[in-house]
């Protein structure tokens, strides 16, 4: 299994985001996305599962392609940005149990609650949880799912160092089974990445004519 | 696809959820109404079928702006769309659940309120039926509303006038249908009418709704 990502570019509000993003993730293997704000990562990470649309290139694996088979590719993808997709009002064990079995998941919801250090407040709901519980509570998804591809836009914002080294231990856990990471970040990890891939090559300051919205164009409100 | 059923089932009877919501507006709405005719009985009679319909109609309205907006306020609505089922899968899991914990109720709570109206008894089995068959429609086309307008601030309005046209073929023949009940008339005809625009709408709204929201969240 490798994940192919050939010629990839993307055009956001008449603005080019970035093109010909292309680079190989092999099997097993943790990447780091990394570049300054406003490059593109998190619009990468959303053309990559087809959140976003994309202008040109492909994203492959195996036989399920982006473009021809988007649903195959996308039964294979994890992803988890910004938002924790957390209800505030349901429990914190229910709203992981209901990712669990919206995704078919088969790990039970206990252990992964505890190794999140989630458990103690399992029964309380989410809505009085603090930034750093909201956001444990959206990568222990990642736990109990069962997807290879990991794509993950920011996962360590607002956690603690120690929590931090539970979601690395989790990446390299996922990897060793052969999965695939790739992580959107800013912080080290405490683990070196296999692969880094940075936005700046991918950067391109030409502005797209055609479609461009016509009330954001030039004295349009002069 | 039951998992996501059962939690928006769930969440329309946490804080904040729409199920008595909805039930409430109707029943203040009629209420309005017949407080404000006072003792005109006949009148009220007369006006029935047509301002029940409405009024549910509404009813349905109000709480359609949450139906996909709260989950992509919360980032659930990416995840659905990457899940392992289709995404008309996923509209139909939603507009269920949206029509078990709205429109139902309105069917059910009719009656009590036929009593408020003056509506004759014979016209009471007509009504529940009709608001039976025909309030699945109000889900299904609102769905679709709630699916173009999804990630549009303060949406609503715009929703419900996206929305109100698509519900007029509903209103005219569930109110059609109560009224010939009234006037112990034959009611076959608007009762397979109504029939005919629910399935109708069963079999377009999940691939509407579903390309409205691939289309917005690109």
């Amino acid at each position: 299994m490798r994940l192919i990502v050939e010629d990839l570019s993307c055009v956001r509000g008449g603005r080019r985001v970035f093109e010909g993003a292309g680079f190989e993730i092999e099997a097993g293997a943790f990447a780091a996305l990394r570049g300054p704000n406003g490059s593109g990562k998190s619009t990468l990470l959303r053309a990559m599962c087809g959140l976003v649309g994309v202008e040109d290139g492909d994203v492959r694996l195996g036989d399920a392609s982006l473009r021809s088979g988007r649903d195959a590719l996308q039964e294979q993808i994890l992803y988890a940005g910004h938002l924790d997709a957390v209800k505030p009002q349901m429990t914190v064990s229910e709203n992981l149990d209901f990712w669990r079995r919206f995704y078919s998941g088969r790990e039970t919801t206990t252990d992964v609650l505890k190794t999140f250090s989630l458990d103690q407040i399992a029964d309380a709901p989410a809505a009085y949880c603090s930034a750093g519980q909201k956001r444990r509570l959206g990568l222990a998804r990642l736990a109990v799912v069962n997807r290879p591809i990991w794509l993950l836009d920011e996962p360590t914002v607002s956690l603690d160092v120690a929590n931090v080294a539970v979601f690395a231990d989790l990446i390299a856990r996922h990897c060793a089974e052969g999965g695939i990471a790739l992580v959107a970040t800013h912080v080290d990890l405490g683990r070196a990445p296999d692969l880094e891939i940075r936005m700046e090559p991918f950067q391109s300051s030409e502005k797209t004519s055609g479609e461009a919205d016509p009330f954001l164009a030039e004295g349009a409100f002069s | 696809m039951s998992a996501l059923f059962w939690r928006d089932v769930a969440l329309s009877f946490r804080i904040g959820g729409g199920a008595g919501q909805s039930l409430a507006f109707f029943v203040l709405a009629v209420s309005l109404l017949a407080f404000g005719l006072g003792g005109e009985t006949d009148l009220l009679a007369r006006l029935a079928p047509g301002a029940l319909w409405v009024f549910a109609l509404l009813a349905c309205l109000l709480s359609l702006d949450r139906l996909f907006q709260a989950d992509y306020e919360d980032g659930s609505l990416d995840l659905i769309l990457l899940g392992p089922i289709p995404v008309e899968s996923a509209v139909i899991a939603k507009t269920a659940a949206h029509w078990l914990t709205t429109g139902l109720p309105l069917a059910l709570a009719s009656p009590i309120l036929a009593v408020m109206l003056n509506l004759p008894i014979e016209a009471w089995g007509a009504l529940v039926g009709s608001l039976l068959i025909g309030t699945p429609a109000l889900s299904l086309i609102g769905s679709i509303g709630a699916a173009l307008t999804v990630g549009v601030r303060r949406g609503g309005l715009l929703l419900s006038l996206l929305v109100l046209p698509l519900y007029i073929p509903t209103l005219i023949f569930g109110a059609l249908a109560v009224r010939a009940a009234a006037l112990d008339q034959d009611v076959t005809g608007p009762f397979m009418l109504l029939v005919g625009v629910t399935l109708g709408c069963a079999a377009l709204s999940p691939f509407a709704s579903a390309a409205a929201l691939r289309a917005n969240l690109s």
